[in-house]
């Protein structure tokens, strides 16, 4: 028995009036790669926006290493570990990448005003060693020499790498991704699934939000399906391409769509 | 900027008073190096943080007064039969409580722009000032109201051999102000450069991904605020130690807006961009008076401005970056 990262319960989410979640409950195992997968409008980027603290869940819990996080701000979260990408493309526009690098590793430093004053103390070993990791980082997302370019200048696909990369720069113990393959091509997407693998192999855990089907049945332990704020079925891949009500709300749909 | 050039650039300024000792030069470079601390701590908010507060003028206010009252002393009734009574303190605890008064203040507006923030902010701290100045105007037993506390005592410096002596002299001011605005721009220059600053950057550029990467916004905005605020304050302690009276006109909008032209045509988010939009529109009215007539005065200096915004958006000193290698 593998040990509960993040155990969701009973959690539902009104916007407006608008029942955005209905009731959702889902357990993510320490070390595992679970998707959650519905088609669009179904939640899931308002449960990823709960998890992290973007907003408040109208009832429920979230636990997080046995502990409650719902409510608490997005930076507590993610100082607890857990860091989420964003579906709509996100970087520090008007900073380099390099920057962007360094402002992802946020949490890896300590340095304080008096550090900054007196920067010899221990800031300046602090510094070197960030600005190290910032240099992994980009090797290991295949953007070294792209370093000094801004952010914004970069290929659609080498911002979602980036988007990445960042999320998953503080070494989070749970990485949530929200369509990290959205609009990537074939080759793109390819990379995509290697950087993942390469996080998992890490030791990160993974939550993921995608829409290509090939890419989740090929990463994942465990998929949850959720339809209309509800979820339908959970189970490994295998199960869940048989599942008949899967197939009829959503992998049907989405293969009559393409 | 080079490090070599700008100590030169500092050397020069140190020079300057022994070149030229004329009175008048040293008078209006003290009162623009004023402006200019105080546009160098505008531009650690409204520059590394986006926040813009039109209140600013606040913190120098309350610097200029907490500073005069610690060194002229009070004596005043809280109610109920109670006084507060203060024996005039030494001119440099007067600049102390300077900073801390204007830093505290400078505390709650940090924990505020985290629950305000935008439009409402901007007319947050608007209201701020106004407010500031309604009170030195009416609660006149403390701070003598219009009629302004006079008689303050000038800055003073201990000095090797000679003990304690009091800075009556422009060349001795010049010095001073100069010595305070490169502290200042160190200080602020050390911040930005540090984790600190990254992470200030970072809340600007984009403050949903700032956050989701664990930057915690109200202590960083806090952290601005209040070494923004300090610096402010000190600037006041510096103009009321040089003037030697403070009205309640020190909190005045003109001079918020004043030390946000600085700060915008020089370059916002630039360490350089306050100076050199400082010198620019510190020096330009004095400039002006001794050469176009009063009329055209004010028109040259808005049309100077509205050029500057136009042509150079993002400053002066970022439009100089892109020139030079
Ligand atoms: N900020 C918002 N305001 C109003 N409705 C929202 C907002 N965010 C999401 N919703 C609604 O909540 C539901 C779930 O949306 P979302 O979580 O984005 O779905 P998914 O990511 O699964 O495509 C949708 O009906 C959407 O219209
Ligand atoms: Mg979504």
């Amino acid at each position: 028995m593998t040990d509960v990262l993040l155990s969701v319960e009973g959690l539902g989410v009104q916007i407006g009036g608008l029942t955005a979640i209905a009731d959702m409950s889902f357990t993510v195992p320490a070390g595992e790669v679970v998707s959650l997968i519905g088609p669009n409008g179904a939640g899931k980027t308002t449960a990823f926006n709960v998890i992290t603290g973007y907003m408040r869940p109208t009832r429920g819990r979230i636990l997080f290493e046995g502990r409650p996080i719902a409510g608490l701000a997005p930076e507590r979260i993610a100082a607890r570990g857990l860091v989420r990408s964003f579906q709509r493309t996100s970087v520090f526009a008007g900073c380099t990448v390099f920057e962007n690098a360094l402002m992802a590793l946020h949490l890896r430093g300590r340095a304080g005003l008096l550090d900054a004053l007196l920067p010899f103390l221990r800031a300046r070993r602090e510094e070197a060693a960030l600005h190290a990791e910032a240099a992994d980082l980009l090797d290991l997302t295949g953007l070294a020499d792209r370093a000094g370019l801004p952010a914004e200048a970069l290929a659609y696909g080498e911002q979602r790498r980036l988007g990445i990369a960042m999320a998953a720069a503080a070494h989070p113990r749970l990485l949530l991704l929200d369509e990290p393959a959205a609009g990537l091509n074939p080759s793109e997407t390819a990379d995509c699934i290697a950087l993942i693998r390469g996080l998992k192999e890490r030791g990160m855990t993974v939550l993921l939000v995608e829409h290509d089907m090939a890419m989740v049945m090929r990463l994942s332990d465990r998929i949850v399906v959720l339809n209309q704020g509800r979820i339908i079925a959970s189970g490994p891949p295998a199960a869940i391409r048989q599942d008949p009500e899967v197939i009829r709300a959503y992998l049907g749909a989405a293969h009559a769509a393409a | 900027m080079n490090a070599l050039f700008a100590w030169g650039f500092v050397a020069a300024l140190a020079a300057l008073p022994l070149v030229f000792p004329d009175p008048y030069l040293l008078a209006v470079l003290t009162s623009a190096g004023i402006f200019i601390i105080g546009a160098i701590s505008l531009n650690l908010l409204l520059g590394y943080t986006g926040q813009l507060s039109l209140g600013h003028v606040a913190f120098f206010g309350l610097g200029a007064y907490a500073s005069a009252l610690a060194t002229l002393g009070f004596d005043i009734g809280i109610g109920f039969g109670w006084r507060v009574v203060l024996a005039p303190q030494p001119v440099w605890l007067g600049f102390l409580a300077a900073i801390v008064v204007a830093g505290g203040f400078g505390w709650l507006l940090g924990r505020l722009a985290f629950r305000v923030r935008g439009a409402y902010f901007v007319i947050i701290t608007i209201c701020f000032a106004q407010v500031l100045r309604m009170v030195a105007l009416n609660w006149v037993e403390l701070t003598q109201g219009p009629m302004a506390l006079i008689s303050i005592p000038p800055f003073s410096l201990w000095w090797p051999g000679q003990g304690v002596v009091p800075l009556y002299r422009k060349d001795q001011n010049y010095w001073l102000v100069l010595a305070v605005a490169v502290l200042a721009f160190l200080l602020v220059r050390q911040v930005v450069r540090s984790r600190i600053g990254r992470a200030l950057v970072a809340l600007r550029a984009n403050e949903p991904l700032a956050r989701s990467v664990g930057i915690r916004v109200t202590h960083y905005l806090v952290i601005a605020a209040v070494l923004s605020a300090g610096i402010a304050g000190a600037a006041g302690s510096l103009f009321a130690h040089y003037v030697r009276i403070v009205d309640p006109d020190v909190f005045l909008f003109i001079y918020t807006v004043t030390m946000v032209i600085m700060v915008v045509t020089g370059g916002k988010g630039t360490l350089w961009g306050p100076v050199v939009g400082g010198l620019v529109f510190g020096l330009m009215p004095d400039l002006l008076r001794g050469t176009a007539p009063p009329e055209a005065q004010w028109i040259i200096y808005g049309a100077a401005m509205i050029l500057f915004v136009m042509f150079l958006p993002r400053g002066i000193v970022p439009a100089l970056a892109r020139r030079l290698p």
